[in-house]
């Protein structure tokens, strides 16, 4: 799954999806969601097309609310920089079920592929860990794959992984744009009505 | 803080989150706000989540939602600002988003920087799609959040209680004048 030595997103996401488990995904607005509609279509995710800034405090409501299941939120390094202030609301609130994982290909890839703040000195792992998440990394690429699982899937959390991934043009894979769809199948699948 | 006509609206409030059920209060807080955040602190079924802006709330409310927990976000009408773009979540999802909003820039406000904001929070959550209540006896506060909470929670839209500086006093500014 290395492009260049970084991750395939396409790839990455594909294959954490694969051994989910019964965990609740976040996509968070673009990208990152085209990447879980592609990795197969499931219920049990959160597809954002909009409200850039908020997948990782969708999570963390979404955490607390299901504290028995493990809360994955992926989102890209422009959404997450837009609102890494909620780092610090999720340290506080002590999301232990909660795991976070940046794909960074130091863009904005939907946009027209400009250049992302985290091209320059910015380092999100960092920035998490100074908010005081549990445990943080920063992938160097594919092999650190096996440390990236453990951190998302097992370690006590909340948790942030960064994985570097390569700015590559992907076959567009869309979910429903229809949020009230979207929301509805989701509630349902925790048996939910509403 | 009780109102200025002696009613203990934080009370009333904190009453109605027990009675409606909601888990999560989400906030950047307000001193309008003190009461009714140390009463919903001090109750182990709610948790109370310090923002560092209030459009988190917004994501908080919605994730809390689709988890299946009922949740609130609180602020002062500054932060009205920050949430606008982030209401259009629960907007196109058809999700709840209940907010109580404590009123600045209106009734006897001192401090010029609160006077934009104050004045364009009914029409900016009213152009969003917000249904607003605006409260200003403070004997109304407690029916007005049921009302609000009912609507958001059953028809699954966004609804703000806008209460009053006329309820919750204007703030002073008596430490001296630094200019």
């Amino acid at each position: 799954m290395a492009t260049d030595g970084r991750f395939d997103r396409r790839k990455l996401v594909a294959h954490l999806l694969r051994n989910r488990g019964d965990a609740l995904v976040v996509g968070g607005l673009g990208a990152s969601t085209w990447d879980l509609a592609a990795a197969g279509l499931d219920d049990r995710n959160v597809y954002l097309w909009g409200g850039m800034g908020l997948a990782c405090s969708i999570g963390l409501g979404l955490a607390l609310a299901q504290p028995s299941r493990r809360v994955l939120v992926f989102t890209g390094d422009g959404e997450m920089m837009m609102g890494v202030g909620s780092l610090a609301t999720i340290a506080a609130a002590a999301a232990d079920n909660l795991a976070i994982l940046v794909l960074d290909n130091q863009a904005f890839g939907e946009t027209g592929e400009q250049t992302g703040l985290t091209a320059g000195p910015t380092d999100i792992a960092r920035m998490a860990e100074g908010a005081g998440l549990s445990a943080t990394m920063s992938a160097r690429g594919p092999t650190d794959l096996a440390a990236l699982e453990t951190l998302l899937f097992k370690t006590r959390g909340p948790t942030l992984a960064v994985a570097p991934i390569a700015l590559t043009d992907d076959p567009l894979v869309l979910p429903t744009n229809n949020g009230a769809v979207m929301a509805a199948r989701f509630r349902a699948a925790l048996g939910f009505s509403d | 803080m009780t109102g200025r006509d002696g009613t203990d609206w934080p009370s009333d409030v904190h009453a109605v989150f027990r009675a409606k059920t909601v888990r999560q209060i989400g906030t950047v807080p307000d001193a309008g706000l003190t009461r009714l955040l140390d009463l919903c602190s001090a109750d182990e079924a709610m948790r109370v989540l310090t923002l560092t802006r209030e459009d988190e709330g917004v994501g908080l409310v919605t994730g809390a939602w689709l988890g299946g927990e009922r949740a609130a976000l609180l602020m002062q009408s500054s932060g009205v600002g920050n949430v606008i773009n982030a209401l259009s979540l629960p907007a196109v999802c058809k999700t709840p988003c209940l907010m109580l909003v404590t009123m600045r820039g209106q009734w006897g406000e001192a401090n010029s920087w609160q006077v934009p904001m104050g004045g364009a929070t009914p029409g900016l959550l009213q152009t969003i799609g917000v249904t607003c209540y605006s409260v200003d006896r403070a004997e109304d506060v407690g029916e007005t959040v049921a009302s609000a909470a009912d609507m958001a929670f059953g028809a699954g839209v966004s609804t703000a209680v806008l209460i009053s500086q006329r309820v919750i006093g204007a703030k002073t500014f008596d430490a001296g004048d630094a200019s």
